[in-house]
């Protein structure tokens, strides 16, 4: 009978799959645009709300979106985090902020990196712009925009966040 | 026990790559058309929806939640999955209309394969201390369950090939093939072995898509005023994982689920077989004892192309569709899941009148 | 219309980061062979078995069912595979409820597992996809911002979660199966710990363990063949929403609170404060006890946090509405499983078999569950007596 030093308890099975991912036609072209550092939506034909990024279809009616509607860099902090333990796979150091970003003139948020403040002044209704990286280090991706930071712009009350018009907050 | 009609059945094209679409780009078209046949607006107008799809075969945790961008879930709809293909979601969908809760149901299954490389992927399906770890694929385990047919004496390869031959030939009549024409079992014989004793004709084409179908009570079948044919029966059995514990040359699970469905209780006119690999049709015809009366695969089953998570809904789909057309008065609809059918599920599906 | 269903018999493991001590098959046969036992039956009198687990990439194997058909003595009988992300444990409850309930098998196994030690779940959260950033910081950095806006709006003391982390802790000291023993935590001791996401800290977070838990679910006309007090099934409901829409109230979720209606009016529930014994909600993250008892209806919008403060929730302060008894899942963690042990330890406490972690003559329960982005919801009521 084997003593306990020998007894397995688990075996090592490393699984290697490759995928070709798509990401679909909607997200496909937003992602054409990016590269090209246009920031583009699509608007639902029903209830008019525009998504961002976009899926090809508005979740709330189940219909398909095909108007395309291109939106500023500029939008306000629907929420945030400061995250304090490192991503997998991902060099940037804690603690970041990680906000929950609207873009102007769109209806939803989609989440990005905050930087260029201080973390304790991040706030709900804060507005931000993106800083982008060097127009030759774009590719198809939406670290196109390295980070939002924010601007010297009034604070969006929390009732008008998500429904601001493409024009932003002046608009 | 509460009668289930089925109204609505639709499907996409079989397509080699799907390219550019995603799964939800895949969805749509086909929620749009079953909404279309019984002349509804979205899945708001059904009771429950319940879909079927595997995030291991496009490679993303949780890959079945954008399915649900495509519904209208707003406000909050019925809704549920089943990691498995969609006729067992057509299964789930059945309890809860028997129960009382729900008198209509919407079902959709939808996978694209062609991100992964599917005979692969599917061999971390099995046992995963002794079995997950050789890396067996898919096709070497139907190959040896093919070889063991052979071997056997219960068929040979020319019948194989006839399988393939006359699937490939009823798929001409189907928009939806990806594969189609006419081959003689000659021509199919003199091909090379690809993971013997199969040849690549034995394997059906895999192909990313989507199926949709709406059931619902006969009351509301009458409401909405559409044509329907009758679930009569449903049921469907699991065995063991053990290839070396079961007898690969039958298919008890299949014989256990067509009893309970009361395959035997009437003529089988057309029956419609998710079989993968053109040995398992044999093996599935034996055990569901299917006569020379019946006619099988008249679609050109999955060797018109096999949608992952979406071919055993699209079965029964076919035999709806041709009961409602008036063409059959009963038919007979398998799904099949795991290795060498180890699970098998099997519908009866009546005309109304 | 559906037939009468009660829960005959309920079986768990032993939660803990790692047990090494059983493959994933020993596991669920570990849960399924007590729900078994506690249901004096044997495998030959279940007709069919349902089986959830969250994303199969958390172990790596592919629709494990297949794997564990022997396990679950289910040769030759149906099995299904429920998976609805984090709300999986509910759903399939429910689903095995329905086997019942529609009148097509009288007695069923349900079980649900998560044996993440096995696997890496982060790695398999966040495979790269091209339309985001790589952002995957773990489920807490997608539910710390919700939570913000939650304390926005109602305006509640910062240190609400740090006593809902000590409450389902002091719980589950009470629960030998729970993963986290911390007979002795403070609020001190939560407030210095790590801030993880911020307002989350690493002890207002769950633990991730390996666990299974089962349950038998017998029609009427069975009931009286196992020995223990059975619990009824007096009502279920699941809902679901999409992840993102515009105009979606993610801290206060329509699905939660459509859901919660649906399943109080089949139970004849008016006033769930009231009416409910006691309730176990899924709660991952402490300030989900206060949105949620504001989602269900336990407190008015914005004063759900009152309770806890109150200590209405807590079976030491001798809390009106006790909930999470068992610990919760900020005590023990098996994703797949995590669902369905709330469903189980409401029916525990109904049949009045909760042991320590028991409260009083408990005669009404609610089990809840969630998952994906608080987008899918899944709920039942059991009580003790026959409705
Ligand atoms: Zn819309």
């Amino acid at each position: 009978m084997a003593d306990t030093a020998d007894t397995i308890t688990g075996i090592e099975c490393p699984v290697y799959l490759q995928y070709h991912f798509t990401a679909g036609r909607a997200p496909a072209r937003f992602l054409t645009r990016i590269k090209e550092g246009v920031l583009s939506g699509q608007r639902c034909p029903r209830c008019s709300n525009v998504y961002i990024p976009p899926r090809g279809s508005c979740p709330a009616c189940g219909v398909p979106t095909e108007e395309e509607v291109e939106l500023p860099d500029k939008g306000t902090v629907q929420s945030f985090t400061v995250v304090a333990i490192p991503i997998p796979n991902n060099p940037i150091k804690p603690p970041f902020v990680v906000a929950n970003l609207v873009l102007d003139g769109a209806n939803i948020s989609f989440i990005h990196l905050l930087s260029e403040c201080e973390n304790s002044e991040v706030r709900i209704g804060q507005r931000v712009q993106a800083v982008w990286k060097p127009r030759e280090e774009w590719g198809y991706a939406m670290d196109n925009i390295r980070y939002f930071r924010p601007i010297d712009e009034p604070d969006v009350p929390v009732a008008q966040i998500g429904k601001l018009p493409v024009t932003g907050r002046e608009g | 026990m509460q009668q289930i009609a089925i109204v609505a059945f639709s499907q996409s094209d079989c397509l080699a790559r799907a390219g550019a679409a995603n799964e939800v780009e895949l969805i749509m078209p086909q929620l749009q058309a079953v909404y279309a046949q019984v002349g509804i607006d979205n899945a708001q107008d059904v009771d429950f929806v319940c879909s079927g799809s595997c995030d291991y075969l496009q490679g993303a945790a949780f890959a079945f939640v954008a399915g649900v961008d495509a519904l209208g879930a707003v406000p909050p709809i019925k809704e549920s999955h089943v990691e498995m293909d969609a006729a067992w979601a057509l299964y789930e969908a059945v309890l809860k209309i028997r129960m009382g809760h729900a008198d209509s149901a919407l079902l959709y299954g939808f996978a694209k394969s062609s991100s992964g490389e599917l005979p692969i992927v599917l061999s971390q399906q099995l046992d995963p201390y002794y079995l997950a770890p050789l890396w067996v694929d898919t096709v070497s385990l139907a190959a040896l369950q093919a070889r063991l047919l052979l071997e056997s004496g219960l068929a040979s390869e020319r019948d194989m090939a006839e399988v393939v031959a006359r699937s490939r030939r009823n798929a001409l009549d189907n928009p939806h093939a990806r594969l189609s024409g006419s081959v003689s079992v000659d021509e199919l014989l003199a091909e090379d072995l690809f993971v013997s004793p199969l040849r690549r004709a034995d394997c059906a084409p895999v192909a990313d898509g989507a199926a949709a179908m709406i059931i619902c009570t006969v009351e509301k079948a009458r409401e909405w005023g559409v044509p329907y044919a009758l679930l009569s029966g449903i049921d469907h059995r699991i065995e063991t994982h053990n290839l070396g514990m079961r007898d690969l040359t039958d298919s008890v699970s299949t014989r256990l689920a067509a009893r309970a469905a009361g395959v035997e209780d009437g003529p089988v006119e057309v029956a419609e077989l998710y079989a993968p690999f053109s040995h398992q049709e044999i093996i599935l015809s034996r055990a569901l004892e299917l006569g020379d009366d019946t006619r099988v695969n008249p679609s050109g089953g999955v060797f018109a192309g096999n949608l992952m998570m979406a071919s055993g809904l699209s079965r029964v789909g076919e035999v709806f569709r041709r009961i409602a057309a008036g063409e059959i008065r009963r038919g007979v609809a398998h799904a099949t899941s795991g290795p060498c059918l180890q699970h098998n599920l099997v519908a009866v599906l009546e005309s109304a009148s | 219309m559906s037939t009468l269903a009660a829960v005959v018999g309920i079986g768990q493991t032993q939660y803990k980061t790692r047990r090494g001590d059983v493959s994933i098959a020993g596991l669920v046969r570990e849960a399924a062979v007590n729900a078994l036992q506690d249901a004096g039956l044997e495998w030959d009198d279940i007709e069919a078995v349902i089986l959830g687990k969250a994303p199969d990439m958390f172990e790596g194997v592919i629709m494990p069912e297949s794997y564990l058909t022997d396990a679950l003595g289910c040769n030759g009988k149906p099995m299904l595979r429920v998976h609805t992300a984090g709300s999986v444990g509910g759903s399939t409850a429910l689903v095995a409820a329905s086997h019942v309930q529609s009148g097509s098998f009288k007695r069923v196994l349900t079980v649900t597992f998560e044996k993440q030690s096995e696997s890496n779940a982060m790695w398999a959260l966040s495979t790269p996809q091209p339309f985001s950033v790589h952002l995957n910081a773990g489920a807490g950095g997608y539910f710390a911002p919700i939570i913000r806006e939650y304390m926005r709006r109602s305006g509640a003391p910062r240190d609400v979660g740090i006593k809902v982390a000590v409450k389902d802790r002091l719980h589950g000291a009470r629960n030998p199966l729970a993963h986290l023993q911390l007979p002795n935590i403070t609020m001190q001791e939560v407030e210095e710990s790590m801030m993880l996401w911020d307002p989350l800290r690493f002890l207002e977070a769950c633990p991730s363990s390996d666990g299974a838990c089962a349950m038998v679910i017998a029609a009427e006309e069975l009931v009286h063949e196992s020995p223990k007090p059975p619990a009824w099934i007096r009502g279920v409901a699941m809902r679901s929403e999409p992840t993102m829409y515009a105009g979606r109230d993610e801290v206060n979720p329509q699905a939660g609170r459509d859901c919660a209606a649906d399943v109080y009016r089949q139970a004849g529930i008016t006033d769930p404060r009231r009416d409910l014994d006691c309730a176990e909600v899924y709660v991952p993250f402490s300030w989900y006890e206060p949105m949620w008892l504001e989602n269900l209806g336990f407190a008015a919008q914005g004063e759900g946090w009152k309770l806890t403060m109150a200590g209405a929730t807590s079976l030491d302060e001798g809390g009106d509405i006790p909930w999470n008894c068992s610990g919760g899942v900020l005590s023990s963690n098996p994703i797949g499983a995590s669902g369905m042990i709330r469903f189980a330890e409401a029916a525990r406490q109904v049949r009045g078999d909760a042991g320590a972690h028991q409260v009083p003559g408990a005669k009404l329960a609610l089990g809840h569950a969630y998952g994906g982005g608080a987008q899918f919801f899944a709920m039942w009521v059991v009580g003790a007596d026959k409705p």
